[in-house]
């Protein structure tokens, strides 16, 4: 632990009060960072509670004269997103289908490649490594019509494995790297006492490993769960009608070309469909350090 | 994850195997869905319904048609063609060459499309002589919409030609008025733009500069003085402009803020929307100059195995082009049938106008694509001109320099 | 046979994702390569036709200004994002009261796609509506803030989007390291009277070198891929002033009908991307053999 606050700096320069007035500029540095953070969100959430004639009269920052909860509605269950208006709900639950399986998929891939490559060094594993690692670069523009041509060719286009197998294949290369610097960390000696103890590979991954691993499981599922819950470009090219994603119903309700806009309907489903994320950030983001802490950012 | 691909697989395999009764089927894939939009496509939804179909509704919105365009291409790729798309202009032609897209003569004939539909729009869709795609709408795009208050409170008429708005311009400027309304996106410059060509060059400079691409056109003196109007009309529109929504200016001339804005029909339904009265709150004239640049919304049918899913675009071909269709949804989204023989009584004046124009412009060869709303030209040529119109607009680049990258970005697009 | 199994066990377990990397990822960049070479519009084509895509697009001005708005905004974007994340750390991690709470207001927008906070972000930089407008009614009529609508500083206001987005997690890798330096070490150095900037710049961020490199190469990734941001706040615009790599690839694939056009700047993006990585990776194989 980094303590630079412990009481001996005060017997040399500083004064108590001086110490006060720093740690008064200290918060209001950290507030005002806060603020920067909070902005788009506040206009959000603001707008999503005013009346559409407010929107159109009033500023952008105030705060809404009367409260309603109208758009949130519309945006959850009315708003049109094409012929159909059921709102987000519908694409709301595909992208949980999506989402879940991938994100459990490549994680659990993702340790087993992760411990062999840090654990059971076998020649080329490093260079098996890094072009794993290479692969997390690709711009996912690059690759969007070969890959349609393949899921095409596997029988998967358009329905929700496709995407989940889209999601496993360009989620590996985080995932390996995240469970592979995380298990750099546990000594080798572990695994051969294990071993002349007659434990096997699996074996030695099930009890010693697995266990080890909470926090860079949080860590990982936190990354692949933001990544693929916010996807739009697989989102959009490899579903069909009734496998879309909520982030292509988002950009349907938020994106259309014509028509009046509905400018708290927008925010109120924007919001909506960051929930899940936003959640998992406030309810895990405690672990997130620690999982960071506890190793996964060591080279 | 190897079982799950075959398990899919073959599941999907069974439900192919066994969907035998031709009842139609319809997976659409369009990017109508605002709300007023939204509602014109519902009434083909019940209409195809009530015929005994299944409407499978696809929407993808964004970027005019863009995000829609890659998840055409790639169910296209995968095999997997949507039963129909909302597409248009060239890039139908386009399609048919990638040898993707069906052949709907058979309903076209039994329908008489052909006695029905004005020459040049019924060209767009044709190809190779057989009929490819079905039309649903014409919007004209070079109107200028104007606030009739704001009008009268400074003396200004309806201009005719480019200096009378140069010189209304000037007027509003002088008396605190933003004179154009503009949101400043590529595609909303090239609409200025464009109408701007037809307005000074005319129509048959318009035929040789945007739809033929002739290089001497691309580079004449009358392409300087389009540029140079440009220009002025950089001058007319207020420092906010940038990346402004094409409504949003819209609602600047409803509010008084700015007295005109050049856009296709659309714009109408905006206003109708708040309430307001063609003639009387808002006025509608053909942007200064001859002719008619028209924007044709229409569905293109794919290459799809399964008799039930070829009895559905054939019903949905006859359906979009049958006069109960093209009333109602035109009724709906401001533009006026493709059709010419649907009676107009039910729309405003704005839509009698756009039709009457149309008829005559169509017997004097001066109903011309737009090429800013992707009729004219292909994706890649249109976007290279689009690419300097937008770079001169929101720059100090001369006239002079904007015609040479011109002349230089058409040679390069192809 | 179950000897054979077991022994092989690590390289079997490893073989499907490796395979799966293998053909996803270099086959797919084979096959971009390939079609640069090509004339292909709408669907790609497979006849070659030498390098006449790659010509096309060093005489784009459109390519010019993609590519240098990457340099610009990659630059500031990494350099300031890694500042601000180390800065935001180091205040954090002051025995700090509501620490919790703060940390998730600095993390949350990682949470969030631009998709969705592309319009807030529109409005607020907007001369008219945000925060101009704001402060010109506070009374300082004089103010500005037009840089969203101004060609030459429209970048700006890209990067200034993405480094709200990002530096929250940046500021987390940095706070993880910090609570990882070994405290006797700081306490020897306080107890010898070492001033606390000189502990930070002396001991203790040059102990976090591993960070800083994995930092980098999360923001150089997020740079480069850098594409909903553009598309939700400018679009682009004015013009093409904000134009990236990745946003001039797709709208040549996708919108224009120009795959072949789109393949070229693709393997120029691939090349940058090289550029960088390789490096990297040279690096972590490095420090495994030691």
């Amino acid at each position: 632990m980094t303590d630079l606050s412990m009481p001996h700096t005060e017997t040399r320069t500083q004064s108590a009060t001086g110490k006060i007035a720093l740690r008064w500029l200290l918060y209001v540095l950290l507030g005002l960072f806060a603020l920067y953070y909070l902005m788009p969100l506040f206009v959000m959430l603001t707008t999503s509670l005013k009346s559409l004639e407010e929107i159109r009269t009033g500023s952008l920052i105030s705060l809404p004269r009367e409260v309603s909860f109208d758009a949130w509605k519309t945006a959850w269950s009315g708003a049109c997103t094409g012929i159909q208006c059921e709102g987000l709900r519908p694409y709301f639950w595909n992208s949980v289908l999506i989402a879940v399986p991938a994100v459990a998929i490549s994680t659990l891939l993702g340790a087993l490649n992760g411990y062999v490559v840090a654990q059971w060094r076998f020649k080329g594993a490093n260079i098996i490594f890094s072009l794993m690692l290479f692969g997390c670069f690709i711009p996912f523009q690059v690759v969007l019509l070969p890959m349609a041509r393949l899921l095409g060719m596997m029988g998967i286009a358009g329905t929700i494995p496709g995407l989940i197998f889209v999601h496993v294949i360009y989620g590996l290369g985080f995932t390996t790297l995240f469970f592979r610097n995380y298990y750099v960390t546990i000594p080798a000696e572990l695994t051969k006492a294990a071993r002349v103890d007659g434990a096997g590979f699996l074996r030695i991954f099930w009890s010693i490993f697995l266990p080890l691993s909470l926090p860079i499981i949080v860590v990982t599922v936190i990354w692949q769960f933001t990544q693929i819950w916010n996807d739009f470009l697989f989102g959009v090219s490899f579903s069909q009608a009734g496998t879309q994603p909520v982030t292509v119903a988002l950009n349907n309700i938020v994106n259309s070309t014509t028509g009046v806009k509905e400018y708290n309907v927008d925010m109120a489903a924007a919001i909506i469909a960051g929930l899940p994320t936003l959640l998992v950030y406030v309810v895990a983001g405690k672990y997130f350090i620690r999982g960071l802490t506890a190793g996964s950012v060591k080279g | 994850m190897k079982r799950f691909v075959f398990a899919t697989a073959s599941t999907l395999a069974v439900v192919a195997g066994t969907s035998v009764l031709a009842e139609p089927q319809a997976e659409v894939l369009h990017w109508w869905t605002s709300g007023g939009e939204a509602k014109s496509v519902a009434v083909l939804q019940e209409e195809f319904a009530s015929n005994g179909g299944t409407w499978t509704d696809m929407p993808v919105a964004g970027g005019g048609g863009d995000a829609a365009m890659t998840a055409l291409r790639a169910r296209v790729l995968a095999g997997n063609a949507p039963t129909a798309v909302q597409l248009k202009g060239p890039a139908i032609q386009e399609w048919y060459e990638e040898g993707v897209l069906a052949d709907i003569s058979s309903v076209a004939e039994a329908e008489g499309w052909a006695d029905v539909l004005p020459a040049s729009i019924a060209g767009h869709m044709m190809c190779e002589g057989t009929w490819c795609a079905a039309p649903v709408n014409v919007h004209r795009v070079d109107w200028i919409w104007a606030n009739a208050d704001v009008l009268a409170a400074n003396g200004i008429e309806m201009p005719t030609t480019w200096d009378e708005f140069n010189a209304a311009a000037t007027k509003l400027m002088d008396a605190g008025v933003i004179p154009l309304a503009h949101g400043g996106q590529s595609w909303q410059d090239a609409t200025v733009f464009e109408a701007v060509v037809l307005g000074i060059g005319g129509p048959e400079f318009y035929q040789k500069a945007l739809v033929d691409l002739d290089p001497e056109a691309l580079t004449s003196d009358t392409m300087v003085q389009v540029f140079d109007q440009m220009r002025m009309m950089r001058g007319y529109v207020d420092e906010n402009f940038s990346g402004r929504d094409w409504n949003l200016a819209t609602a600047m001339v409803m509010n008084g803020e700015a007295a005109f804005q050049i856009m296709g029909d659309w714009a109408k339904g905006e206003f109708l929307a708040a309430g307001k009265k063609p003639g009387e709150d808002f006025l509608c004239a053909s942007t200064p100059g001859d002719g008619y640049l028209y924007n044709v919304d229409s569905f293109a049918m794919f290459n799809v195995d399964g008799d039930d899913k070829k009895a559905g675009q054939d019903l949905l071909a006859k359906l979009i082009v049958a006069p109960n269709f093209q009333k109602v949804f035109n009724l709906n989204k401001g533009s006026i049938p493709a059709r010419t023989d649907v009676a107009l009584d039910d729309f405003d004046i704005c839509a009698n106008l756009s039709a009457e124009d149309m008829g005559s412009t169509s017997a004097a060869g001066s109903l011309l694509p737009s090429y800013a709303h992707g009729m004219a030209l292909r994706g890649s040529q249109s976007g290279a001109i689009t690419d300097v119109v937008t770079a001169h607009f929101n720059s100090e680049m001369s006239s002079a320099d904007a015609v040479q990258q011109l002349a230089d970005a058409v040679a390069n697009s192809y | 046979m179950s000897e054979w199994l077991e022994n092989h066990l690590p390289k079997v377990v490893l073989a499907p994702s490796f395979i799966a990397v293998l053909i996803f990822v270099y086959g797919f960049i084979g096959w971009t390569a390939w079609v640069s070479l090509t004339r292909s519009k709408l669907l790609p084509k497979y006849e070659i036709k030498g390098f006449i895509q790659y010509e096309r697009l060093f005489d784009s001005p459109r390519w010019d200004t993609a590519i240098n708005n990457l340099y610009i905004f990659g630059a500031l974007f990494i350099v300031i994002a890694m500042v601000l994340g180390l800065l935001l750390a180091i205040l954090l991690d002051q025995k700090i009261r509501v620490e919790g709470a703060i940390r998730t207001i600095y993390l949350y927008p990682m949470a969030l796609s631009m998709i969705v906070t592309g319009t807030a972000w529109k409005w607020i930089l907007n001369p008219g509506l945000g925060i101009e407008s704001m402060v010109q009614g506070w009374g300082f009529t004089n103010f500005k803030f037009d840089w969203l609508v101004n060609p030459d500083y429209a970048i700006y206001t890209i990067v200034m989007a993405a480094i709200w987005q990002s530096s929250g997690f940046v500021m987390a890798l940095f706070l993880a390291g910090l609570r990882s330096v070994d405290g006797e070490i700081i306490k020897a150095a306080q107890v010898d009277g070492i001033p606390t900037w000189r502990i930070y710049t002396a001991i203790i961020i040059p102990s976090m070198a591993p960070i800083f490199l994995s930092a980098f190469i999360v923001l150089a990734h997020l740079a480069i891929k850098s594409f909903d941001l553009v598309i939700a706040l400018t679009g682009g615009g004015p013009g093409y002033a904000t134009d990236l790599p990745a946003t001039y690839m797709y709208a040549m694939a996708f919108s224009r009908g120009d795959i072949g056009q789109a393949a070229s700047s693709a393997m120029i993006m691939m090349l940058v991307v090289f550029a960088i990585v390789v490096p990297y990776l040279y690096s972590e194989l490095r420090a495994k053999n030691d």
